[in-house]
């Protein structure tokens, strides 16, 4: 099977890969990068969402091989240096912004991917951000105001609390 | 202020951490070295006789190390059902086996007919390809009503028919009832479908088995919501382990929503297959098959008639409900279309004559079993629905018949067997009416018409049964098991705890909220207390997480184990302190003397009890440890009042929820934000079967909503954000933390509230719509609008 290395989480790392190899099934199979989820087989559920070269991508849309060479961040690399969570991780504990947490990993990502492109976002644009990224779980009501939060807006006014 | 720690407190919930940055351990997660995998070949038709399968090519097959099918699980059990249902002649019901992979015939779409273990995944899957099979395919039934006609085609053909059971509750008040319905001033029917649903959990199921052939000892990892039911059925009932050579461990489980309740055929396969080939064998569900494997939920065809006086009383109830088993009874799945659907035709409602008919059917689909709030939605959606077409209908107002017909006194005993302990039904309404604004929906439809939208208000009122259950009384009902709930209170020789609890947490977050119970009753930080759950080696016994009795029944059986360890500490206090255990008080982490100034750290009475050299060892053995078994005395009764505002766009049929209200009343709450996050969830769930979900068979059994292409989820962009409120609390009576349960309620309470809402919105705009069957999508919706 062909080798194949890329940088993840700022370390260069490299495993086998089939053709056919997803890069999700990469992530998980080959690198022990289990918090990069899988909850479907037709790209709906988001759940892989990582980034590749600074875009969020359901890494289960892309083979394995043609991220060669890439730099991929995953859920696993979103933590601040020193351990603590991230602005964004911080702001899904603290608003309750998950439950079971196997939609997680990807909902972190996208977060971190919208907030990247739009800073302060309504909570309307963040509702159609997360278009692709299904909970079962929570409804999206904390996971919205946990964006809304992490993006520094006030949520003392989202009813619910 | 709100609690800053303790019951009533919103820490924050210390297993986010390890989610939040990948580490949670979900049963996919784990490997063990060497394992081989499986993959299940499964049948693409409905219902056909399995004539041969040739499973040589794939034997041959690179990577493969062997083929099963049927004939290798002959002497082998089948998959149980654990609750067998008399019907109304005194006949035990019809109980078809279900064998682990299929033998003689498929019945469903997704029918496990062989299984390839391969040393990949990929050369598993390419090899069942290479199975040849010859499958002569048979008429399927899928229509409940038409299966049971003369001369149907049979699920099972040693049964008799498709008619799994005829069941009437209470059969004998039917005539009574016949009667008030002949006297009653106004009589409302409604006929209406609560479509079948797939729970979906994110997480698909996966089951990963390990052989020691050294000791004889099996151990399955699963995701499971109760590890220790998996290890009683499958271990007594399908593969005859002892419970002793078998550990079943449900690690991190990603949701589970009932649908992780049931034991599978998958467990069962890879277990067996485990020691047979003496390696590992593991199984990930991929989500097109976890369609058509994981047991669908409800699929009731009913009609509903409800009988009133002039005033608007209820004198009378009474239904006639088709409930779909699919072609196997799994688990529970007797149980939810009658004990806990039957059970709760009363509502909140003095209604004094009740007949509940429920004819099961086998049809040619997947199994059906619990799905969120199991059996209560459709007893819920039924009469909160007749209510409302009732109100229409008699012209008075829907939240004043309501009102009118309101339990007000407590305890009471319903026509249909519980008995309520306790509730507050003005209290929820009036809050719910409250927090919707519903004063300002007038100027809000204004708003609304000006956009040319059509504006509806919808409400309805639940009650539902938790906790389940006495095992006595379930016993006599028919269910196979106790449903009690253990646990042990481990106290560390420092003074920290271990609880380890038989309810399981899949999202909601037991390692938070249990400790904050332990953390008040002793008086010591919630950082002292450890959960455990989930693993039939670490915990005595479980009978696990559903009907939303975690904290009602497991909950329970802490509080229990924990006041044993407290009275044995007192015990040991008051040898240290030389005084009568009697007169030792606990409190903020430390006991005392009443009346005097003399006190002992709970550390040092932790210690004492394993370093026992200033004991009182002629009456106290060392060591500080406790196990309780909680059985309850009752059903818990959470109960609330809904409230939907929508918007229908009158071009295009499509409706959108724009306010959802929910206030609750849950008895005492432990940690709010929790609750909040559970009801929200459920909401989601509720709305999504209002509005968007079902779960389609074509008329020849084929599945035609079987991956998120065609099954609507609901995304972040079909709900609005939510108003939810507890503060209505009416503790449970009977259990020692006054909580009622708070899991399912969002999905039991919302349907309805919602297809009032869009009832509502076309009546208010002059269509004589009374009815639209759910999901209400923008076709059904658009063609009722057309008269």
């Amino acid at each position: 099977m062909p080798k194949i290395s890329m940088k993840v989480n700022g370390k260069t790392m490299s495993g086998e890969a089939e053709g056919r190899t997803l890069l999700a099934q990469f992530l998980r199979e080959e690198l022990d990068l289990t918090g990069t989820h899988i909850g479907c087989d037709t790209s709906q559920c988001g759940a892989c969402v990582v980034h590749v070269d600074g875009v969020a991508v359901k890494s289960c849309t892309m083979f394995a091989a043609e991220a060669e060479g890439a730099e991929v961040t995953t859920i696993e690399g979103m933590a601040n240096e020193d351990g603590s969570l991230s602005v964004i991780q911080q702001a899904f504990q603290d608003h309750h912004g998950l439950q079971c947490g196997f939609c997680t990993p990807g909902m972190v990502m996208s977060a971190a991917a919208l907030l990247k492109d739009n800073p302060k976002p309504s909570e309307a644009e963040i509702r159609d951000y997360l278009e692709g990224n299904l909970c079962r779980c929570t409804g999206y009501h904390n996971i919205v105001k946990a964006i809304m939060a992490a993006s520094g807006q006030d949520v003392g006014a989202i009813a619910a609390e | 202020m709100p609690k800053d720690h303790g019951i009533g407190a919103s820490p924050k919930r210390r297993e986010d951490v390890r989610f939040l940055t990948g580490k949670g351990r979900y049963t996919d997660d784990i490997d063990i070295h060497g394992q081989a995998y499986v993959h299940f070949l499964r049948s693409d038709v409905a219902h056909g006789r399995i004539k041969a399968v040739d499973t040589s090519a794939a034997e041959a097959a690179e990577g493969v190390i062997r083929v099963f099918t049927g004939a290798d699980f002959e002497g082998v059990g089948g998959i149980p059902c654990g609750w067998q249902v008399t019907d109304r002649h005194g006949e035990p019901m019809q109980e078809p086996a279900h064998p682990v992979l299929a033998q003689g015939k498929v019945r469903h779409v997704g029918d496990p007919i062989a299984a390839v273990v391969a040393e990949t995944y990929e050369q598993a899957r390419d090899a069942a390809e290479k199975i040849v099979l010859d499958i002569e395919e048979l008429p399927a039934v899928v229509d409940m009503k038409a299966a049971l006609k003369d001369g149907a085609p049979k699920v099972h053909d040693d049964l008799t028919s498709n008619l799994c059971f005829d069941w009437g509750f209470v059969e004998e008040n039917k005539d009574a009832v016949a009667e008030a319905f002949d006297k009653a001033h106004h009589v409302t029917t409604l006929d209406l479908v609560n479509q079948r649903l797939v729970a979906n959990p994110m997480e698909p199921r996966v089951a990963l088995s390990d052989y020691a052939a050294h000791s004889d000892e099996s151990t399955l990892y699963t995701t499971s919501q109760n590890p220790h039911v998996i290890r009683l059925l499958m271990g007594a009932f399908v593969l005859g382990i002892p419970e002793h050579k078998l550990r079943v461990v449900a690690p991190d489980v990603g949701g589970g929503f009932g649908s992780k309740i049931f034991h599978y055929a998958e467990e069962a396969f890879c277990t067996f297959a485990a020691k047979q080939l003496k390696r590992p064998v593991k199984w990930t569900s991929s989500r097109s098959e976890a369609f058509m494997s994981d047991a669908h939920g409800r699929d009731h065809v009913t009609t509903i008639q409800l009988a009133l006086d002039e005033e608007g009383h209820f004198q009378a109830l009474r239904t006639d409900t088709h409930a779909n088993m699919g072609a196997y009874l799994s688990t529970f799945s007797t149980s939810v279309p009658t004990w806990l659907h039957g059970v709760l035709m009363a509502g909140n409602y003095k209604t004094p004559l009740i007949y509940v008919n429920v004819k099961a059917v086998f049809t040619n689909t997947v199994p059906v079993d619990a799905y969120r709030g199991a059996g209560r939605p459709e007893a819920t959606y039924q009469l909160e629905r007749v209510i409302d077409k009732a109100a229409r209908e008699m012209g008075i107002d829907p939240v004043e018949l309501r009102r009118r017909n309101f339990i007000t006194e407590f305890p009471y005993a319903t026509p249909v067997a519980v008995e309520y302990d306790t509730g507050d039904y003005n209290a929820t309404l009036d809050k719910a009416l409250e927090i919707a604004d519903v004063a300002g929906f007038d100027a809000r439809a204004k708003a609304s018409a000006d956009k040319g939208l059509w504006r509806g208000l919808g409400m309805n009122c639940y009650i539902e049964a938790c906790g389940i259950a006495p095992s006595a009384l379930v016993g006599q009902l028919g269910a196979r098991a106790g449903l009690y709930e253990s646990a042990t209170v481990r106290v560390n020789a420092t003074g920290g705890l271990v609880v380890m609890t038989g309810s399981h947490s899949h999202g909601q977050g037991h390692e938070t909220s249990f400790p904050q119970v332990i953390a008040d009753m002793i008086g010591i930080d919630e950082n002292m207390v450890e959960i455990v759950h989930g693993d039939t080696a670490r915990v005595p016994m479980g009978m696990g997480t559903y009907g939303s009795r975690s904290l009602a029944v497991g909950g329970s059986a802490m509080v229990r184990a924990a006041e044993k360890v407290i009275a044995k500490a007192k015990r040991i206090a008051a040898h240290l302190m030389e005084a009568a255990p009697e007169d030792v008080e606990l409190k903020d982490g430390a006991f005392s003397v009443a009346g005097t100034d003399k006190s002992v750290a709970w550390g040092d009475v932790c210690l004492a009890a394993y370093v026992p050299h200033n004991y009182p060892l002629e009456e106290l053995e060392p060591g500080l440890e406790e196990t309780a078994f909680y059985d309850p005395a009752n059903f818990t009764y959470p109960a609330g009042a809904y409230i939907c505002e929508v918007e229908v766009d009158p071009e295009t049929g499509k409706v959108r929820v724009d306010r959802f209200t929910a206030a609750d009343d849950f008895g005492n709450v432990v940690n709010p934000m929790i609750v909040d996050g559970q009801v929200h969830g459920g909401l989601a769930q509720g709305i999504g079967q209002a509005l968007l979900e079902a779960c389609a068979y074509d008329e020849n059994g084929q599945l035609v909503s079987a991956s998120y292409m065609d099954y609507a989820m609901p995304r972040a962009d079909d709900l609005p954000m939510f108003q939810v409120d507890h503060s209505c609390q009416t503790p449970c009576t009977h259990n020692p933390l006054g909580v009622k349960g708070c899991g399912e309620a969002g999905a039991i309470g919302s349907p309805p509230a919602l297809v009032n809402a869009v009832i509502d919105a076309m009546q208010r705009n002059g269509r004589d719509v009374t009815h639209i069957d759910m999901p209400l999508s923008p076709a059904r919706v658009w063609t009722a609008m057309q008269g």
